[in-house]
C-alpha cells in the first residue's frame, strides 16, 4: 500500500451532498472553503498534526490554563478595595513589569486567545455542519460557555478600577438594571466615590474566580459525549502558543487607564474588543435592545441544531446472532454511543453491543470494525453484528459489483469515499467506480480485499477528510490504523499494497484527487496482471469467531 | 540534505509568521481602535433616587370593637395600608422641564420605594437647576425643591441623588453660589 498522502490544491467550494439547500447551506458552504484553504496552508506549514485549526478546542483549554496559572499569581497580590485594587495591579504592572507585569499580560491575551479559539471553535463546527444530530448536545452545551467566559472576562477588566472599570462598572450594572429583577437598581453603586464600598470588589472576585471554575465544569460537560476528547494540543504547538503569548506580553505589555473617577465620565477608551465589543452597542443603542440582540444571538445558537434541513441518519442496529461481543465496535465508536452489557440471548458470549440510538451519528465505523462485515459471505444472508439500516453492508456489496460490472478497461478503479470529503460520484467514469459512505472507516477491511481478490477492480482508492480532520473524529485514523495493520480489523497481508491508494481530501481538493487517481491508474497499467480470481471462502458464523480471528486478520 | 534541511527552515518560518500574525491579532484588537464613549464638550447628568412616598391613605384609630374582633395575635391600635403613593419628580435645567414621572413604588404590594436612574447628556456650561419632589398624596405642589446655579465641566459627571434624613436633595459635584437663592428645602 501507498504511504496516505495529502492532497492540497484548493478547488471551487464543494458543499457536502448532506447538507441540503437554502441560506444555511450557502452560508456553511463559504465557511467551509474558507476554512479548507486556509487549513491546506496551515498543513503545509505545520503537518496535519499540529495544524492550529483542527485543534481549536484543544488550543482554547490551553489558553485557558495559561489563564488560570497566571491569574493564581495576580491575585496573590491583588487587594481588593476602592484605590488598593488599582494600586496593586501598578505594583505588577509598573513595579514588578519582569514577573507581575508579564503575568498580568500573559493573563490577558490568554484571555483573548481563548475566545479567539471559541470563536473561530464555534464557526467552524458550523461550518462543517458538525453540530446537527447527536451533535446537539455538544453542540447546545457550548453555547452557556461563551457566556461564562464573557462573565469571567469582564469581571476581570472591572477589578483593576481604572477609568476603564468603571465605564464597564456603570454600563454593565445599568444594562444589568432594565432587567428590572434587582431589589435596588445596581448601578446606584457607582453614582460618587463614597457610595462605593469595598465590599463590592470581594464579590466580584468571588464572581471572577467562580465563573471560570464553573466554565470548567460546563467544558467537562461539554465533552461528555465524545471519546476521546483532544483537551490538550500537540507539545510542539503548545510551546509555540506560549512562546507567541509569552514575546507579545514582553513587547507590549498590558497596562491600566488612569484610576477610575466617579465624577467624572472616561472620555477615550483602549477597549478591548474580543471581551467589550457589545459595550458600544449599549451606547448607541437602548439596554432593552441590547438585551435583545444578546437574547435572540443566544437562543438563535441554542436553536441551530434543529433548524432546517433536519436530518437525522437512522441508528447503528446490532444483530445479536452475529454479535459476539468481541467490543470492536464499541472501541471505534466516536461518540460514546455504544456500550458493552451483559448478554441478553442464550449465546456463549459474555456480553454483546448496546447502541445508544440518541447518541449515534450515524457514521458506521461501528459496522466498519465488525469482524463479521464481511462481503465474501454468501452461503449465509451478509447480515453483520453492527450495521447501519440506512447504509447496510449488504446494500454495499451489491452495489460494488453493480458498480464492478460496468467498468472497463486495463486500469479499473474502485474509489472508497466519504460523504463529509470531495465528492466521489463526480469522479466516476468507464475506468473508475465509485462509492460513498457517512465515513470511510465505515468500509469494512475485508470489502478491498473483495474488490481486489474477486477481481472487481484493478486497484482501490480509499479517500476520506483530511488527515487530522476527520468529520466523524477518528474516521481516517482508524482506517489508516487498520490498514497499516495496527488496528483491527485488519487489512489481509495477501491484499497486495500496490494496488491500493490513500488520500485524505477536503471536498475542495477534487482536482488533486482526480491527478492522483490518474497517476495511480497508470501505475496499475504498469503492473503485471493478477493471477485468476480467488475461490469465494466459507461463510463463518460468530459463534466461530474469537478476536482477532475474523477473516481479517 | 541540504534540501530537507531548506524544508525544514522555511517550515519553522512559516509557523513563526503564523505565530506573529496571531500574536498581532491578540496585540491590536486588545486595545485598538480607541474608543470615543464621551466627547469632552459634553457632560453627564444622572438623576438617581430610591424613596418610599407616602402610604395611600392615612392610618386609621381602631375602635375597641374592631380590636376585639380581630384574632389575638393580630390586634393592633391603628391599620395602616401597605401601598404607597409614586412619588413624582419633577427636573428642570434652565427653565426646560427635562424629567417629569411619576415613579410607582416597587414591590409587589406596590409597597417598595420609587425608584428612578436616568442619564442625560448635556453641554458644558453653568445652568440653573430646579428638581422637584412630590411624595404625597396631594394633588398641587411639592413636598421637596431644591433650585441652584451648577457649574458643569467636560466629562464631568454631575449626580442628582436624594436622601430625606438628610434634607432632601443632595447635588453629587460642587455648585456654585446662585444668583438667587437656591435652597435644599422640605416644603410644607
Amino acid at each position: 500500500m501507498r504511504a496516505p498522502t495529502r492532497t492540497e490544491t484548493h478547488g471551487n467550494p464543494t458543499r457536502r451532498p448532506a447538507v441540503g439547500g437554502g441560506p444555511v447551506a450557502f452560508v456553511q458552504g463559504r465557511l467551509r472553503w474558507g476554512f479548507e484553504t486556509v487549513e491546506a496552508v496551515l498543513d503545509r506549514i505545520f503537518g496535519p498534526a499540529w495544524n492550529p485549526l483542527y485543534q481549536l478546542g484543544a488550543l482554547g483549554f490551553f489558553y485557558y490554563w495559561v489563564v488560570a496559572v497566571s491569574g493564581i499569581y495576580i491575585y496573590i497580590f491583588f487587594d481588593t478595595g476602592t484605590t488598593e485594587a488599582y494600586d496593586s495591579v501598578q505594583y505588577l504592572t509598573v513595579d514588578q513589569w519582569y514577573l507581575g507585569g508579564v503575568m498580568r499580560s500573559l493573563h490577558r491575551y490568554a484571555s483573548d486567545g481563548m475566545i479567539l479559539m471559541m470563536v473561530v471553535h464555534m464557526l467552524r463546527e458550523f461550518a462543517l455542519d458538525r453540530y446537527r444530530g447527536a451533535r446537539w448536545f455538544t453542540w447546545v452545551t457550548g453555547t452557556p460557555i461563551l457566556w461564562l467566559v464573557f462573565v469571567a472576562g469582564i469581571t476581570g477588566y472591572w477589578m483593576v478600577w481604572d477609568q476603564l472599570a468603571q465605564y464597564i462598572a456603570i454600563a454593565s450594572t445599568e444594562w444589568l438594571d432594565w432587567l428590572g429583577i434587582f431589589g435596588e437598581a445596581i448601578a446606584r453603586n457607582f453614582l460618587t466615590p463614597t457610595t462605593l464600598d469595598d465590599r463590592f470588589f470581594t464579590l466580584l472576585t468571588f464572581i471572577h474566580i467562580v465563573a471560570p471554575l464553573l466554565l470548567l465544569l460546563v467544558l467537562w460537560i461539554h465533552l461528555q459525549r465524545v471519546t476521546k476528547p483532544r483537551i490538550n494540543p500537540k507539545r510542539g504547538l503548545a510551546a509555540g502558543t506560549f512562546l507567541m503569548l509569552v514575546a507579545l506580553s514582553f513587547v507590549k505589555p498590558a497596562v491600566s487607564h488612569p484610576p477610575a473617577d466617579l465624577t467624572v465620565v472616561p472620555g477615550v477608551l483602549k477597549l478591548d474588543w474580543f471581551y467589550l465589543s457589545a459595550y458600544p452597542l449599549m451606547d448607541t443603542f437602548s439596554n432593552g435592545a441590547v438585551w435583545a440582540f444578546a437574547g435572540v444571538l443566544t437562543f438563535m445558537l441554542f436553536a441551530l441544531p434543529w433548524l432546517p434541513p433536519v436530518r437525522r441518519p437512522a441508528a447503528a442496529v446490532v444483530d445479536l446472532n452475529n454479535c459476539n461481543g468481541c467490543e470492536r465496535c464499541a472501541n471505534d465508536c466516536p461518540y460514546n454511543a455504544i456500550i458493552m452489557r451483559p448478554r441478553s440471548d442464550a449465546l456463549p458470549f459474555e456480553q454483546e453491543a448496546s447502541v445508544h440510538a440518541s447518541l449515534c451519528v450515524g457514521c458506521g465505523i461501528c459496522a466498519g470494525a465488525c469482524p463479521t462485515s464481511t462481503p465474501f459471505r454468501r452461503a449465509s444472508e451478509l447480515v453483520p453484528g453492527i450495521d447501519l439500516p440506512d447504509r447496510s453492508l449488504r446494500a454495499l456489496r451489491d452495489e460494488a459489483d453493480a458498480v464492478a460490472a460496468g467498468l472497463a478497461g486495463d486500469a479499473r478503479v474502485m474509489v472508497f469515499g466519504c460523504d463529509h470529503a470531495v465528492p466521489v460520484g463526480r469522479l466516476a467514469t468507464d475506468g473508475i467506480g465509485t462509492l460513498s459512505l457517512p465515513c470511510i472507516a465505515a468500509v469494512p477491511p475485508s470489502f478491498i480485499d473483495y474488490v481486489l481478490s474477486r477481481d472487481l477492480a484493478d486497484g482501490v482508492v480509499i479517500t476520506g477528510c483530511r488527515d487530522g480532520e476527520c468529520f466523524n473524529r477518528y474516521g481516517v485514523a482508524w482506517m489508516t490504523a487498520r490498514l497499516l495493520g495496527e488496528r483491527d480489523p485488519y487489512l489481509r497481508k495477501r491484499v497486495p499494497r500496490e494496488r491500493i491508494v490513500t488520500s485524505w481530501a477536503a471536498a475542495s481538493d477534487r482536482v488533486a484527487l482526480e491527478k492522483q487517481i490518474e497517476t495511480f491508474r497508470a501505475s496499475l497499467s504498469a503492473l503485471p496482471k493478477p493471477s485468476a480470481p480467488q475461490a469465494p471462502q466459507a461463510p463463518q458464523a460468530p459463534q466461530a469467531m474469537a478476536d482477532g480471528d475474523g477473516p481479517n486478520a | 540534505m541540504g534540501t530537507v534541511q531548506m524544508r525544514s527552515f522555511a517550515k519553522y518560518l512559516g509557523q513563526g509568521i503564523v505565530y506573529a500574525l496571531i500574536a498581532v491579532l491578540l496585540g491590536v484588537f486588545a486595545d485598538t481602535p480607541a474608543y470615543r464613549h464621551f466627547d469632552d464638550d459634553k457632560a453627564e447628568l444622572t438623576l438617581s433616587l430610591a424613596h418610599s412616598g407616602k402610604h395611600v391613605r392615612e392610618c386609621r384609630r381602631l375602635s375597641a370593637a374592631e380590636i376585639a374582633a380581630l384574632p389575638p395575635n393580630m390586634r393592633k391600635p391603628v391599620d395602616c395600608p401597605r401601598e404607597r403613593v409614586p412619588v413624582l419628580v419633577e427636573v428642570e435645567l434652565d427653565g426646560q422641564l427635562i424629567v417629569r414621572e411619576f415613579v410607582p413604588p416597587s414591590g409587589l404590594f406596590g409597597d417598595g420605594p420609587s425608584q428612578i436612574y436616568k442619564n442625560f447628556v448635556i453641554p458644558t456650561g453653568s445652568y440653573n437647576l430646579v428638581v422637584r419632589l412630590r411624595e404625597s398624596t396631594r394633588d398641587e405642589g411639592f413636598d421637596y425643591q431644591r433650585e441652584a446655579r451648577v457649574v458643569i465641566g467636560p466629562r464631568q459627571r454631575f449626580v442628582i441623588g436624594f436622601r430625606a434624613e438628610a434634607g432632601g436633595f443632595i447635588f453629587g459635584a460642587t455648585t456654585e453660589p446662585a444668583d438667587s437663592p437656591a435652597d435644599t428645602q422640605q416644603l410644607g
